[in-house]
């Protein structure tokens, strides 16, 4: 039930909040879907130093650094940021903190808007370092200002795991108190501390091994992980977003929550283990708490019924349990498929288009919106694996395939993702000798997770003017000779570039430089949209290879055809939606039959 | 209320279906009751299908509306209404928008936009209110109000009286939308009161 005084958040506004609230002063965080709220969310509080760092690794340094000067630090990731991060995070484990320190992994279960769906609650074991997992907005913000405290108080950095049912969830809260660090701000020398040479590392290994045994007995409290009375027939372990699940599915059964997720607590599973007559470990993703608890001699059933991929829900955790409880559910339609497209008068199709007509180019592709290239009927991506992995993978390609590969190897990669990690690649690109094409779909924004400012944006992330790279000199300085800025609506002059870079010896790099059409300048930016004139249109389907979401082809009869001036054999004719369309004017350049204009031109 | 509410929003990326929820939230939680609501963020935002799930009522856990439990399936697209059939039971309540947009196989003429697509939900014996969102917005003063009209003609079905909504629309809507929002409203709850 709600009062007044009820605030209705997201898990990113609330975890926004709590560390506000936990007296947070330098937080550093890269976008990343379910992650980019709460840096966002964030930066709108006074007293808070917040930015955009370009990848995770610089943003958990940055954090770090605030940290050994003594203040609260903050750091936020998607799970595979937690990749790029790793090798500052292994090793701040070693150094511990001065400031509390904590750092976001938002975990992707179901891959909702992500490569891979990795459980980061193993880097938690890996690392040596305390894990905290929230169900739900309420407990995501309590629990991040006791993370802060536990952070202090044992001396090392906190993992806080939220997935996106929990990141993108809205529930109710309220206010809470303000906390501040017990640490004090200023130079203090710690070598033996935090220079991480040998010596001094092999100490710290020791000091990481008491903590984890100090941290094992505040998981034994009840701080963090707490028994729920009930029926002990069945009795369950779980923690983060399924536990709400168990409470759905089985509103009856006695239940260990356990809201810190690594180190476990050995002695208060094995009392609970020994007090119910069956216990189900209902997890998303790996059986990681399976294996510890297993490993503990507990029996358990676990991933013998529970799905280890894609999210869980309260209907997946009851029938896998119960199989009979399934209930009958009315058949799915057969629907066309609607999966997400490039908006109306989006730069990147310009390329895209070019590149889906040059059918022995392999495209290596990045991550951002421009992956929706793959996607028909452009389907002009042949490779995506990672943040920045565009340039490489040509580069190794290239190695590999020789002569053959010649004039056939383009890779492409957002403003946003080159500034992330692709500069080391096409640092080792022309360093090595690649011959290949880099794009770089220049748009000035990060713009899939929902249009945040980087380096090459001319802004930080509270929208004041900042230092703007000036990616051509970039790619001059690390040694790439020939670098041409094309405006990708233009498609022929687009294609001339891709054309004229593949011919060259030598790595060249293809500036495509066009705003995102979700950018506030252009929503306002008065709409001056395409029309058809259906009379002129010749049926060639030219601006429709675009796969535009405002272009739409209607089929017509040999009658139809006859009945409405075209020749018989037209198969139909195009229509642009003006509402929709955002006058990038791509298909105008495409059509030769002047069917497609606009006022006054 | 013992049992939990679930009120299941569909259509596609930028219909303005999170407006649309954020109102019925704020009604729902000012009449006193425990809520969430999930949303999808992302990729699937450009264009693609996209749901919000809101639960309601005296303690609400899971933020996942279960198949065959959705008690209000609301559709900014009439196509997007049949894709979540499985979610319904027999005794759910659709709102639908009239409006189609072409999937991208549909847009280049490929397939056919499916004829009487809500035929598979009323055949089920499930009451299926049809609603020209975009034209009675359009008479209200805007054509972007559509997804209030929705709300609208929804909130027929739910608990809450209109001065609730009413009262969230003037204290949660920018003032310059104030009475266009206001009017579609009204008019999306002429349809089904």
């Amino acid at each position: 039930m709600t009062d007044d005084n009820s605030l209705w958040m997201s898990g990113n506004e609330a975890i926004a909040m709590g560390a506000y609230e936990a007296g947070v002063k330098v937080a550093s965080g890269y976008p990343g879907t379910p992650s980019t709220e709460i840096m966002e969310n964030l930066s709108k509080y006074e007293g808070v130093y917040t930015e955009w760092a370009p990848n995770e690794k610089v943003g958990l340094e940055v954090a770090i650094g605030a940290s050994f000067a003594g203040v609260r630090a903050f750091a936020t990731m998607k799970h595979v940021g937690v990749n790029v991060a790793a090798d500052p995070l292994f090793t701040a484990s070693y150094t511990g903190v001065r400031g509390g320190l904590v750092v976001i992994t938002a975990d992707d279960p179901e891959m909702h808007s992500s490569q891979n769906e990795q459980d980061n609650r193993n880097y938690a074991y890996a690392a040596k370092l305390p894990m905290i997992e929230p169900s739900e907005p309420a407990e995501a913000k309590d629990l991040l200002k006791d993370a802060f405290e536990l952070s202090e108080k044992f001396d090392t950095p906190v993992l806080f795991r939220i997935t996106t049912r929990v990141a993108h969830v809205k529930g109710v809260l309220q206010k809470g108190d303000m906390r501040e660090s017990a640490a004090t701000c200023g130079i203090e020398k710690a070598p033996a501390k935090i220079v991480m040479l040998p010596a001094n590392a092999r100490a710290r290994r020791k000091v990481v091994e008491e903590r984890t045994a100090k941290l094992m007995e505040v998981a034994e409290g009840d701080a963090f992980n707490r028994v729920e009375e009930g029926d002990r027939k069945r009795g369950f372990i779980t923690g983060g977003v399924s536990y709400l699940y168990v409470k759905e599915a089985f509103p009856e059964a006695a239940v260990l929550k356990l809201g810190m997720s690594w180190p476990l607590p050995e002695k208060k599973i094995k009392e609970f283990a020994a007090s119910v007559d069956e216990l189900f470990i209902v997890e998303e993703l790996d059986p990681f708490l399976e294996y510890h608890i297993k490993a503990m001699g507990v029996e358990c059933h676990g991933k013998d019924l529970i799905p280890n991929q894609g999210e869980l829900n309260t209907a997946i955790v009851r029938s896998s349990i119960d199989p009979d409880s399934a209930p009958e559910l009315f058949a799915p339609a057969e629907l066309p498929m609607r999966p997400p497209n490039m908006c109306a008068g989006c730069p990147h199709r310009g390329v895209f288009f070019n590149l889906s007509r040059m059918k022995d180019v392999f495209v290596s592709g990045d991550i951002g919106c421009y992956t929706l290239g793959f996607l028909p009927p452009l389907s002009a991506m042949d490779s995506c694996v990672c943040m920045g992995a565009s340039v490489t993978i040509a580069h190794g390609m290239a190695k590999a395939l020789g002569d053959e590969g010649k004039g056939k190897l383009v890779s492409v990669i957002g403003d946003s993702t080159f500034i992330h990690t692709g500069i080391n690649g096409l640092i080792n690109s022309v360093y090595n000798d690649s011959k290949t094409v880099l794009v770089i779909l220049d748009n000035r924004i990060t713009a899939m997770t929902g249009q945040q400012n980087n380096p090459a944006s001319g802004h930080n992330i509270k929208g004041e003017a900042a230092n703007a790279i000036n990616i051509e000199e970039l790619c001059h300085a690390v040694g790439v000779k020939h670098v041409e800025v094309v405006n990708p609506h233009d498609i022929a002059e687009c294609r001339k570039a891709l054309k004229t870079a593949l011919e060259l010896d030598e790595m060249a790099v293809v500036i495509s430089r066009a705003p995102c059409v979700l950018l506030p300048e252009m929503k306002k930016a008065e709409h001056r949209p395409y029309n058809t004139k259906t009379e002129n249109c010749a049926g060639c389907m030219a601006c429709v290879k675009l796969g535009c979401p405002a272009i739409s082809w209607t089929n017509i009869t040999p009658e139809e055809a006859v009945a409405k001036g075209y020749k018989e054999k037209q198969k139909g004719f195009a229509v642009i939606n003006e509402v929709q369309c955002n006058g990038c004017g791509q298909c105008a350049a495409l059509c030769k039959f002047e069917a497609i204009n606009r006022e006054g031109e | 209320m013992a049992a939990t509410g679930n009120i299941l929003f569909s259509g596609v990326g930028g219909q303005g279906i999170l407006l649309a929820s954020e109102v019925t939230a704020y009604a729902l939680l000012s009449a006193g009751y425990d809520a969430k609501k999930s949303e999808v963020h992302g990729m699937a935002q450009r264009g693609g299908s996209v749901t919000a799930q809101l639960r309601y009522g005296d303690k609400v856990y899971s933020p996942l509306i279960e198949p065959g439990r959705a008690d209000i399936l609301i559709s900014f697209e009439m196509m997007e209404a049949a894709r979540y059939l499985p979610y319904l039971h027999a005794k759910s309540k659709v709102v639908v928008n009239t409006q189609q947009i072409k999937p991208p196989a549909v847009a280049m003429g490929k397939i056919p936009y499916p004829a009487d697509v809500l035929d598979s939900i009323s055949s089920r014996g499930i009451t299926v209110v049809s609603v020209d969102a975009f034209d009675i917005a359009r008479d209200a003063g805007e054509v972007k109000a559509a997804n209030i009209v929705m709300v609208g003609a929804m909130s027929a079905f739910l608990p809450m009286d209109v001065e609730v909504y009413e009262n969230i629309i003037t204290t949660r809507i920018p003032e310059r939308f104030r009475e266009v929002n206001m009017k579609a409203f009204a008019a999306g709850r002429k349809i089904t009161a």
